[in-house]
């Protein structure tokens, strides 16, 4: 075989390898929504599941899911950005700062049922919060915040030094120029990191199944303390526990979980490229 | 009048204490922060210790490392759950390593601009789908494919994990990949190009293996996603905890440790021997992924590559 021939084998495979890695994706997305879309009506979003979860909707649980990720990002959020304001800004190059960097990384490999177990253990019994939207919102906000660092600190580092250099010598103190100057200009990075965080935090089960998620409960929850259905868990009930489960409503549901992690998804993008176009500097 | 000289001299000392002391307030707060996150990891460990540790008390250590995982008769052999866990993960290494590594090389050589900006997305979406939806789908998808071309009782299987994993596992591994490509400099390319070589042979021959370390970071992170991915591999691979006895186990079904935990914690009472055993198998987990991610993290800071890639 010529050097060039070998060349246009390798080639066509490596295109092959490409198509078989991204066409799964648009079939995946495609299926979904074919099959999904019927099911999709005000009724279906907006009433409680009904007989068994057979019929009805699925409003408790999408209503459960958005309260879940709002209490990611309430846990996330000030940690993860208080983290990455540290890093970036006052930290060292010592032992310190060496040891948060590799708690960062060990944070983002534990798997996300190991983090059920922790939420249960730490924040359901030890803690005494029971099963609820506190312990899960808890979890789900740890197992964010290495994304949410990461992606902070990046943004803020993005800031040009000039800028602190200017905020100092016209007498700002180092809070004042962070907060006044590095973190308005960090802020759609930072933005875009907890989006991309929140995503990630809206998908998940494992980490809800032991600390707040519940099979059946028609009624939204009263406060903190209170358990919640959610998506991906109801999901995952009704496509394994439930034998007779209507296709629609199960392909239903795996649609409106998926738009809405996509759209959280789309969201980032769209904030990361518009204020990167904007940018002056 | 006087008054309101008196109170104007004194507030540029005031303001100025006050803003000191927001100062000190504001660093201590964000160095704060910035050691939650050790004490965090603390915390897991701490957690999953106190409860798993008295497994190894109240269950025999022979128990523990035998091959029965029947926990209503006590038995506790973990050996079926940690193989089954070694199997899916071996099998979506062999499928997503040459797969993620391919696509990788493709995108950064060959896709004209324009197409990579569509590739891209499309992988970040492929990292953001749930994977309670990447299981579902196996479930009512991929299985029954499985069954009617393999010729298999149900389909719900091994295999089906492992490709379930190897999806999952992708983005991770095109991304590092890709960069680790990026980071091989120009004047490699353009040595093997200038002696000769075409294309394929300069990719093949100066480019990949002088990113070799790269993508060995790649497949650790790779290895360490599948290794403790829950939802999907409990909905596909068939939950029945065996030992695998050869190849065939394959495309038998399985029982992974993270699908054990994930199926059974719900129906254990708190605190039973049972209870125990579940949170060991999360030290064993935990420790597994500790490891990987260590390695991963040394062979990547040695390299100096962009940190927040084993945050993705």
């Amino acid at each position: 075989m010529s050097r060039g021939t070998k060349q246009k084998l390798a080639f066509a495979l490596l295109t092959a390898a490409a198509v078989v890695v991204v066409v799964p994706v648009l079939l995946v997305a495609g299926y979904i929504i074919w099959r999904g879309a019927g099911a999709i009506s005000l009724e279906f979003l907006l009433s409680a599941p009904r007989h068994g979860l057979r019929e009805g909707g699925i409003f408790p649980a999408a209503i459960g899911t958005v309260i879940l990720t709002l209490g990611t990002a309430i846990v996330a959020l000030p940690l993860g950005v208080g983290a990455a304001i540290y890093l970036s800004e006052y930290a060292r190059d010592d032992l310190l700062t060496r040891l948060i960097r590799m708690a960062i990384i060990n944070l983002a490999g534990i798997p996300s049922v190991v983090y059920g177990l922790f939420g249960l253990g730490l924040f359901v019994l030890f803690l005494r919060c029971g099963t609820s939207i506190l312990a899960g919102s808890l979890t789900l906000g740890l197992l964010t915040l290495p994304v949410v660092i990461s992606t902070a600190e990046e943004a803020i580092r993005a800031v040009p030094q000039s800028f602190r250099v200017v905020s100092v010598s016209l007498g700002g103190t180092k809070w004042q120029t962070i907060r006044h100057l590095v973190l308005p200009n960090a802020l759609p990075g930072i933005i875009t990191g907890v989006i991309l965080g929140l995503e990630r935090a809206a998908g998940e089960t494992a980490p809800i199944l032991f600390t707040v998620a519940a099979v059946y409960l028609p009624r939204l929850p009263r406060s903190v303390f209170d358990q919640t259905m959610a998506l991906p868990y109801h999901l995952f009930v009704i496509s394994t526990q439930v034998p007779g489960m209507p296709m629609t409503l199960q392909f239903g549901t795996a649609l409106v979980l998926l738009a809405f992690v996509l759209s959280l998804n789309a969201a980032a993008t769209i904030i990361r490229s518009h204020f990167r176009r904007r940018r002056s500097w | 009048m006087a008054i309101e000289q008196q109170a104007a001299t004194h507030a540029v000392p005031v303001a100025r204490r006050r803003r000191l002391r927001g100062e000190t307030a504001a660093e201590a707060l964000v160095r704060l922060s910035g050691i939650s996150v050790i004490i965090f990891v603390v915390l897991v460990f701490v957690f999953l210790a106190r409860e798993g540790i008295p497994a190894f008390f109240e269950v025999e250590v022979g128990n523990l490392l035998g091959t029965r995982w029947y926990p209503t008769v006590g038995r506790y052999g973990l050996l079926p759950l940690v193989t089954g866990s070694l199997l899916v993960t071996a099998g979506a290494v062999l499928i997503s390593v040459p797969l993620g590594l391919a696509a990788a090389i493709y995108m950064h050589e060959l896709a004209p601009a324009w197409l990579r900006e569509i590739l891209k997305p499309l992988i970040e979406i492929l990292a953001g789908i749930p994977s309670v939806v990447l299981g579902f789908l196996g479930m009512i998808a991929v299985a029954p494919l499985l069954r009617e071309h393999l010729n298999m009782p149900t389909g719900l299987s091994a295999f089906a994990g492992s490709v379930m994993l190897a999806y999952m596992a992708l983005p991770t591994i095109i991304s590092v990949s890709d960069d680790a490509i990026d980071a091989v400099p120009r004047s490699y390319r353009d040595a093997s190009l200038a002696l000769g070589a075409n294309h394929w042979q300069t990719v093949c021959h100066a480019v990949v293996p002088a990113a070799r370390s790269g993508i060995v970071v790649a497949v650790m992170l790779g290895i360490g996603r599948a290794i403790g991915e829950t939802m999907a591999v409990l909905m596909v691979t068939g939950n029945a905890a065996r030992m695998p006895d050869g190849l065939s186990a394959l495309f038998q079904p399985v029982r992974t440790m993270t699908a054990t935990i994930a199926a059974e914690m719900g129906e254990v009472a708190n605190g039973s021997v049972h209870y125990h055993v579940l949170f060991a198998i999360g030290i064993v987990l935990f420790l597994i992924t500790f490891l990987v991610n260590l390695l991963a993290s040394v062979l990547m800071l040695r390299r100096g590559t962009r940190r927040d890639q084993l945050l993705e």
